[in-house]
């Protein structure tokens, strides 16, 4: 008998990734297991970056403006909110209220788009696979609204600094209320295939769990720091576009785990529909655009704005030395902070459910790698 | 007192060339006006509350300015109290969720980076920034000690800046490929520079441009 073979070892590393249907996109999971326990793991990720903050600086201040929407690329249009917001904030002006309330109108259409792509898939990584069609049917509806308004689907680049560059188009309204009705049975839909559904709660009750502290600790925000009993959202904590103007829950449970996740998630997309009916019932006359010259060179300054994004807290720390162009733009990505926590949810568990934690962290890698 | 005031009226309306004596050197004002209008200084304010006193009283000297600009606070320490406020911070004052960290890259100064932090309060919804200068030799405290998510942070500031952190269990890069040469958000990093070593032995090509 030999010293050592394979069998004797108690650890075997797998690599799960960067090609692999689960991570949703480019993300590579070493994996340190025993038997199907899980030991330990390790992230490699910026297969996708692309160097964003670098191009940044060498972009005029409205110039870069597109290039955010390629980072969280399911919810470009919170990116594009967050980004326009920071630099008003350095050229000290506001949005008009006709503005502000079309940019929470497609803000919370984007977070039900973010939502659903995410339920979908997370559903399919679980075993569930109709979901997904049913999730991608209503996402399009929601698309096609951004498409006839500024004729993009994905990449909106809706915003511009300072308000909207388009006004809303003839129908715009009747449209929007035409998804908020459409939509609400919809959810009672998925809920229907999946709330009680025996297996889905089995493979998603207990697992993953990350209470309240250690969602500080790692600076997990968004559904997440929600599920785990923390009635937080900058939207209601700082609220920012007129957010404090309309009524509407903060949905939280105590329990920490996906499953919770996954429940806080459905009910954010009715309060999404809430805020949405709400803002298209009085969308203001006026203006679309604030002071905003045609040269954009904020004074020499520097502001940290950040905002709800479906995945969490997106902020932006932009530093401007007076110039055309900005000097730094910091992107704080809900999602790269988030996904830190993925070794001390999973450490422990099963393999199995490594799958189903990356899934309910609902990243995206396009914002993970910048 | 309505012809004193002429005088200062003209400069606005200034259109008609010289009507009356004097006037041909009015329009020339205006332009140096102009010219010293980007101030080299961020405007900032003193940021007058308790917790910036209570921060002062208790570092002293090592906090250097407690400013406010467009409503938002920032502390300005000496390079080795920035991680003892931030301990201060959580402990003392609920700050207990550390947003982000970053630096900003100032390559004509002699303490060449910036080194921001960027911490909230729960109890209090608050944020603060707190900001030191650092030069490139300089190693700061890591702050994982603190508050765990520092970790992939001070990578990523690691892994752009080349800024080492003095007890950080684990810096690597992090969004680069491990042997890349150089740090990307440097100033003094071209937008078109590529370790092109690494390129050839990697992707197997001459550029990646």
């Amino acid at each position: 008998m030999p010293d050592s073979t394979f069998l004797d070892s108690t650890e075997l590393v797998l690599n799960m990734g960067p090609q692999h249907p689960s991570t949703h996109g480019v993300l590579r999971v070493i994996l340190k297991l025993d038997g199907e326990k899980v030991r330990g793991t390790d992230c490699i990720i910026g297969y996708l970056h692309r160097g964003v903050e670098k191009i940044a600086e060498n972009r005029t201040w409205a110039q870069f403006n597109p290039y955010v929407d390629r980072m969280d690329y399911v919810a470009a249009v919170s990116n594009g909110l967050g980004y326009c917001l920071a630099v008003e904030k350095l050229l000290n002006v506001e949005a008009p209220p006709r503005a502000q309330a079309v940019r929470v109108i497609l803000t919370e259409l984007n977070r039900i788009a973010s939502h659903l792509l995410w339920l979908g898939t997370h559903a399919l990584d679980i075993g569930a696979i109709t979901p997904v069609f049913y999730c991608l049917r209503e996402r399009e509806e929601a698309l096609k609204i951004f498409e006839n308004y500024c004729g993009a689907r994905l990449t909106t680049h809706a915003f511009r600094i300072g308000g909207l560059q388009y006004e809303i188009y003839e129908g715009f309204e009747r449209e929007v209320k035409t998804f908020c009705d459409m939509f609400l049975p919809k959810v009672d839909e998925y809920e229907e295939l999946l709330t009680n559904n025996r297996i889905w709660v089995n493979r998603l009750k207990g697992v993953g769990v990350l209470n309240g502290e250690e969602c500080k600790e790692y600076g997990v925000t968004g559904p997440m720091l929600r599920a785990a009993g923390v009635k937080w959202d900058l939207r209601k904590a700082q609220p920012y576009s007129g957010y404090e103007k309309y009524d509407f829950e903060i949905p939280t449970r105590q329990n920490g785990d996906t499953y919770d996740r996954y429940i806080v998630r459905m009910q954010e997309m009715r309060q999404a529909v809430r805020i949405m009916r709400q803002a298209v019932e009085g969308i203001p006359e006026g203006p679309i655009m604030g002071k905003v010259g045609k040269v954009i060179k904020p004074p020499v300054g520097e502001a940290y704005v950040s905002i709800e994004a479906p995945k969490g807290e997106l902020g932006y720390y932009v530093v401007s030395d007076g110039g055309l162009q900005p000097y730094r733009v910091r992107v704080r990505p809900p999602s790269f902070v988030n996904l830190q926590a993925l070794d001390k949810m999973v450490r422990g568990g099963l393999v199995a459910d490594v799958v189903a934690v990356i899934g309910t962290l609902d990243i995206v890698l396009g914002e993970v790698d910048r | 007192m309505a012809d004193e005031q002429k005088p200062e009226g003209p400069p606005a309306p200034p259109p008609k060339p010289g009507p009356a004596a004097g006037q041909p050197a009015k329009p020339a004002p205006p332009k140096p006006a102009a010219a010293p209008k980007p101030p080299a200084v961020m405007a900032a304010t003193p940021w007058e509350s308790e917790l910036a006193r209570d921060v002062k009283d208790q570092f002293g000297d090592a906090v250097t300015a407690t400013s406010t600009y467009v409503g938002q606070s920032f502390i300005v320490t000496r390079p080795d109290a920035a991680v003892p406020v931030l301990d201060y911070l959580k402990l003392e004052a609920g700050f207990d969720y550390l947003v982000d960290i970053t630096a900003v890259d100032w390559p004509k100064r002699a303490a060449r980076f910036d080194l921001v932090y960027v911490v909230y309060s729960f109890p209090r919804n608050e944020r603060v920034r707190i900001k030191t200068a650092i030069p490139e030799s300089y190693q700061p405290a890591t702050a994982v000690g603190v508050h765990l998510t520092a970790n992939w942070l001070e990578r990523e500031v690691f892994d752009m800046f080349g800024i080492v952190f003095a007890g950080h269990p684990d810096l690597r890069r992090i969004l680069m490929p491990e042997d890349w040469q150089g740090y990307p958000l440097r100033k003094d990093y071209s937008i078109i520079q590529q370790d092109e070593r690494w390129v050839r032995e990697n992707l197997s090509i001459e550029s990646g441009q």
